[in-house]
């Protein structure tokens, strides 16, 4: 191991981890884990978050593949559908005459 | 006694896996001869659980020290099955055989009993044994003697995971960098001389018949996937003769007092002490 940099001193790369928990479901970000590459890196959150049969599929996924919005951002990125009912259903009447809505 | 494991197409259940207390409630009694074998599978997987759980806080990374722990709790959870069952046959408990049975009265490979050393060679370790334990509880669930059956039958699952995390791992370091790639080759040489030992048909095993698997009959395709993943890994199957004095009585073997120290001095010192 020739590692320099204190930064990445040989340590493993870290990796999400998604599980879905019974079929019919939405894979749920369950944690995160290190794995030296993606085939360790399933069977370590095979260990790591199916311990109590928590799952019946696994994904994990290289943490810095994912794109993350700024933790901070809240004005312009998330506030602004506020006071924009109408992109609710129930802003919206009934018209007359429509029986199965 | 109901073995039965139900899980859905959609969700597994939390499971109906048979448990120790089961065997020890039920009716089932093993023979003599009957516990002297589940007594000779159950120490393998007591020492073998022994020395792992050493990795434990010791391991290169902590996702590797929950996979070492994981597959050390397995088989202390094999050898409370199999020394639970043993026991029904002189009115004993698991940690009656655990605990206060001595060194020569012990039935282990000395592969399970031999040190850590580095990660290389436990995974060395990990690679033969599981290999090993893969093939007799495969056959093993066939057993005409059903609760040796249903032991195999949750076991298996359990060993299927630690032949691929030995395998994965021999892969990796195989074909990793120069260091890794002798660390391991230098744990399988160091290790090669007790592979024989489990192959051998020690009594009681012979006259069980279908109730046991006969280690001898496991030699060949347990060779075989072995050779399969070293040379997979880029490494060399040792050629050497197996170790004298390969009968499983602990005679011959330098380590299994070490182990027992450290394993019964609390529930020696502290008869009936509970935790």
């Amino acid at each position: 191991m020739t590692s320099i940099d204190p930064a990445d001193s040989g340590s493993w790369p870290l990796w999400e981890v998604f599980i879905r928990s019974s079929r019919g479901l939405s894979h749920v970000h369950a944690g995160s884990l290190h794995a030296p590459d993606a085939t360790m890196a399933l069977r370590n959150a095979r260990d790591l978050y199916t311990r109590r049969n928590e799952g019946t599929s696994v994904w994990v996924v290289p943490a810095e593949a994912i794109m993350a919005s700024d933790p901070d951002s809240k004005g312009g990125f998330f506030e602004s559908p506020q006071g924009k009912s109408y992109r609710h259903a129930t802003y919206y009447t009934q018209s007359e005459g429509v029986k199965h809505l | 006694m109901s073995f039965a494991s139900h899980d859905s197409a959609t969700r597994q259940s939390q499971g109906e896996a048979i448990t120790p207390e089961e065997i020890a409630s039920s009716d089932a009694v093993a023979d003599e001869a009957t516990a002297r074998y589940a007594m000779i599978l159950g120490d393998d997987a007591l020492m073998l659980s022994q020395r792992l759980s050493s990795w434990i806080s010791r391991a290169p990374e902590l996702e590797e020290d929950v996979a070492l722990a994981n597959i050390a709790l397995d088989l202390l959870g094999h050898a409370r099955f199999l020394l639970t069952y043993a026991g029904t046959a002189w009115g004993k408990t698991e940690d009656d055989l655990a605990y206060f049975r001595d060194e020569e009265e012990f039935r282990s490979c000395r592969l399970v009993e031999q040190e850590n050393g580095d990660f290389g060679r436990t995974i060395a370790r990990q690679l033969i044994f599981s290999t090993y334990q893969h093939q007799l509880y495969s056959r093993l669930v066939h057993s005409t003697d059903p609760t040796l059956a249903a032991i195999a039958d949750k076991a298996l699952k359990e060993v299927q995971y630690h032949q691929d995390h030995a395998a994965q791992w021999t892969l990796r370091l195989g074909l990793g960098t120069e260091e890794s790639s002798r660390r391991i080759q230098d744990g399988l040489d160091s290790l090669w001389s007790y592979v024989e030992e489990l192959f051998l048909d020690v009594d009681p095993i012979p006259a069980l018949g279908d109730v046991a698997v006969l280690p001898s009959s496991l030699r060949e395709d347990t060779l075989h996937r072995l050779r399969e993943a070293i040379e997979a890994a880029g490494l060399t199957v040792p050629e050497m003769s197996g170790a004298y004095g390969s009968d499983r009585t602990g005679r011959f073997s330098e380590q299994r007092g070490y182990i027992l120290a450290e394993m019964q001095v609390l529930a020696r010192q502290h008869p009936g002490a509970t935790w």
